[in-house]
């Protein structure tokens, strides 16, 4: 057993010019290519391509927290994002008259990622009564469940039809449905999950995670209450999740229960998985190589001959063959192409 | 705290159960008054709600007992545990169609699910000993692959399996509906083969308490869920022992497709619903007990027949708040051990 990875003393606060120097340059390479991204691509590859993408890289990114940091891996997230998108619909407006109540989008959306946390919570307190592999199964049962209800329920999910007409509000004067107004919009709030999922990585509620996942006895002898710091995890995940399926649903103008239904849910982790589950940007490669393969793969089926439905076998192979050969995803596959580039190197 | 109030209390606890099993029987057995009918609808919705709750529970109980029995000895998790269930299905129904033999298809299917499950712990679960979260994760790969090879192979039509004559039709049942005005009783008529494939699925139950507590091989496999090291130090060729055990598991699920293709239909989706109902069933019975396997079944296939007669749009919460309750007062399952 290694020591857990605490600083005993708080490392000296290191100016903002320090942090922002020791940052690696492909990360300002990075931002400023998606920062231009709107002069170089089309409507459609901001919106279907790279918002999407966001979008469900941040649902996969709070996946990757709870898995990665937690080790707690919930398939609850893609139903908490569809709740809090839900919620949305029902306190703000939509062309559902007889259940959508109209509200301004400054009080529909924070009582729908209020509405979201709080049943993120709540699948929190109830996943982490029994840990490791029940988590998987408890979460699952727990959105399969929440799918047949909402397909069900007519009072407040509007059945199988669920909600269509639901609009991104135009604040300060700008319509945030337009393309290049909704890619920043994205881009944002990804960009401030990511941050934010990284700098509480390395906060202390952070750590003591890891050392929750690493070894929650050992926690909960020095002092950690194991139970709140989970249980905590699960809120900011859900909040994350909600933030992100609010953008979802004003991305498609709709939701309905097959936003959560059992594959979609398995896509997130699919994503999460697929991307790496070590690092907050592994979620997001992982959504981006999703949106391609959704999008292209029908195009690329056809040139060779396939019938262009086979799209989740591609998935399913794809995701077998990530699974097997590199346990940490993309991730993995780029850090240990890297360490032979710099062995050879030397 | 003596005994003797614990005994007391247990007492007074037989006396409650006593009363609740003479009173469900007086409403099974017994005519309705007209004040009850009122309250409750018709008598023969109710008693039919509970026969197909328990039928419901039987082929639950098949699915899922294959699923607690290779969590409880080896912990491993198999996610594809739908996909073995749907495969069944589709081979029972290829079966019947060329042979036109209901139970040989039984019998294709348990094979035909039992090798898939070999070759699944074989190549994945052995592979990947000890690692949970990779062994669940390509389960769900592999589900998603079997999920569209099947929908390439057989579509997305329903097929249902054409149970023999002799089962085709009701029976009576020594259970009254209803008493006409002209005095004449009506008795309660339900479909042979639910009612057969129910006293199997019972059948087997008790066959396999019986394997698990009576024999040597039953005894094999309760030590290894106790402790593998140990088994496998006294000379027990435990490998053998997690194959035999997961290719029965398997082709248990398998055999429920053939069920269920019977009872209800194959679809794609099927898969994933079955593989639910068997987590539930598992999460409220307790993982890997076989007993809790059967109480589990039977209490969700209950919920799911008497909340779609009495409360449609809310059957499918009722399932969720039993397992959200079991969670939250016995995380281990009703009959799980600590």
């Amino acid at each position: 057993m290694t020591d857990l990875p605490f600083r005993t003393t708080a490392a000296p606060a290191s100016r903002l010019t320090d942090q922002l120097a020791s940052v690696h340059p492909a990360w300002w390479f990075l931002s400023l290519l998606l920062l231009v991204m709107p002069l170089l691509a089309g409507d459609f590859v901001l919106v279907q391509i790279f918002g999407w993408s966001f979008i469900l890289g941040m649902i996969a990114l709070s996946l990757m927290f709870l898995g990665g940091y937690g080790g707690m891996v919930s398939l609850a997230q893609m139903t908490i994002a569809a709740i809090a998108g839900y919620m949305a619909a029902v306190f703000g407006t939509s062309s559902v008259g007889e259940i959508s109540m109209g509200l301004p989008w400054w009080v529909a959306v924070p009582i729908a990622l209020a509405i979201a946390t709080l049943f993120g919570v709540i699948v929190g307190a109830l996943a982490v009564r029994t840990a490791g592999i029940y988590t998987i199964m408890i979460t699952l049962a727990i959105s399969a469940a929440f799918f047949y209800f909402a397909l069900q329920n007519y009072e407040i999910f509007n059945g199988q039809r669920g909600f269509n007409g639901i609009r991104a509000p135009v604040v300060f004067g700008v319509d945030w449905r337009d393309p290049v107004a909704f890619y920043y919009l994205t881009l944002g709030i990804a960009t401030l999950s990511f941050l934010f999922v990284l700098y509480i990585s390395r906060s202390p509620f952070g750590l003591a995670l890891q050392g929750i996942r690493d070894n929650a006895r050992r926690m909960s002898a020095i002092g950690y209450n194991v139970t709140a710091h989970r249980v905590a995890a699960y809120a900011v995940a859900s909040l994350i999740a909600g933030l992100a399926g609010i953008l979802l649903t004003w991305q498609n103008g709709q939701i309905s229960p097959g936003t959560a239904g059992i594959s979609a849910v398995i896509d997130i982790l699919v994503i999460a998985v697929v991307g790496g589950l070590s690092h907050p940007i592994g979620p997001f490669l992982g959504a981006l190589l999703y949106v391609l393969l959704r999008t292209f793969a029908l195009d690329v089926f056809s040139m060779f001959g396939f019938e262009s439905t086979r799209f989740n076998l591609l998935v399913g192979v794809s995701f077998l063959i990530v699974v097997l050969l590199s346990p940490d995803g993309l991730i993995g596959l780029w850090k240990r192409w890297r360490d032979r580039a710099r062995r050879g190197a030397r | 705290m003596g005994s003797a109030m614990t005994r007391s209390v247990a007492g007074w606890q037989w006396v409650v159960l006593a009363v609740l099993v003479i009173g469900f029987a007086w409403l099974v057995l017994a005519p309705w008054p007209p004040g009850l009918e009122e309250a409750l609808g018709r008598k023969k919705v109710f008693v039919n709600a509970i026969l197909n709750g328990i039928t419901l529970g039987g082929l639950y109980f098949l699915v899922a007992s294959g699923f607690t029995l290779i969590f409880g000895l080896m912990r491993n998790v198999n996610l594809a545990h739908g996909s073995l269930y749907l495969v069944g299905g589709y081979v029972g129904y290829e079966t019947v169609e060329l042979t036109g033999s209901w139970l040989l298809s039984f019998v294709a299917a348990f094979v035909v699910a039992g090798v898939l499950g070999l070759i699944l712990q074989v190549l994945v679960f052995r592979k990947m000993e000890g690692q949970d979260l990779r062994q669940t994760l390509v389960t769900i790969g592999i589900s998603i692959v079997a999920a569209d090879l099947m929908l390439w192979i057989w579509g997305g039509d329903f097929y249902q399996i054409a149970a023999p004559e002799i089962l085709n039709g009701a029976t009576k049942l020594p259970i009254i509906s209803s008493i006409k005005s002209d005095g004449t009783t009506v008795w309660l008529t339900y479909p042979v083969v639910r009612l057969v494939i129910f006293a199997a699925s019972v059948a087997l139950g008790v066959g396999m308490w019986l394997v698990l507590n009576r024999t040597r091989l039953g005894m094999m496999i309760r030590a290894g869920v106790d402790d593998r090291d140990m088994l496998g130090a006294i000379g027990v060729r435990v490998p053998l022992l997690f194959m035999l055990v997961f290719a029965f598991g398997a082709g248990l699920a398998g055999i429920a497709g053939v069920v269920g293709g019977t009872f209800q239909s194959l679809a794609p989706g099927e898969d994933s619903r079955f593989l639910l109902v068997s987590l539930i069933v598992v999460i409220v019975g307790g993982m890997g007990s076989i007993p809790g396997a059967a109480a589990g079944a039977l209490i969700i296939g209950l919920a799911e027949q008497l909340g779609s007669v009495y409360a449609p749009t809310y059957a499918v919460a009722l399932t969720f708040l039993i397992m959200v309750a079991v969670l939250a007062f016995r995380p281990q399952g009703l009959l799980g051990r600590t």
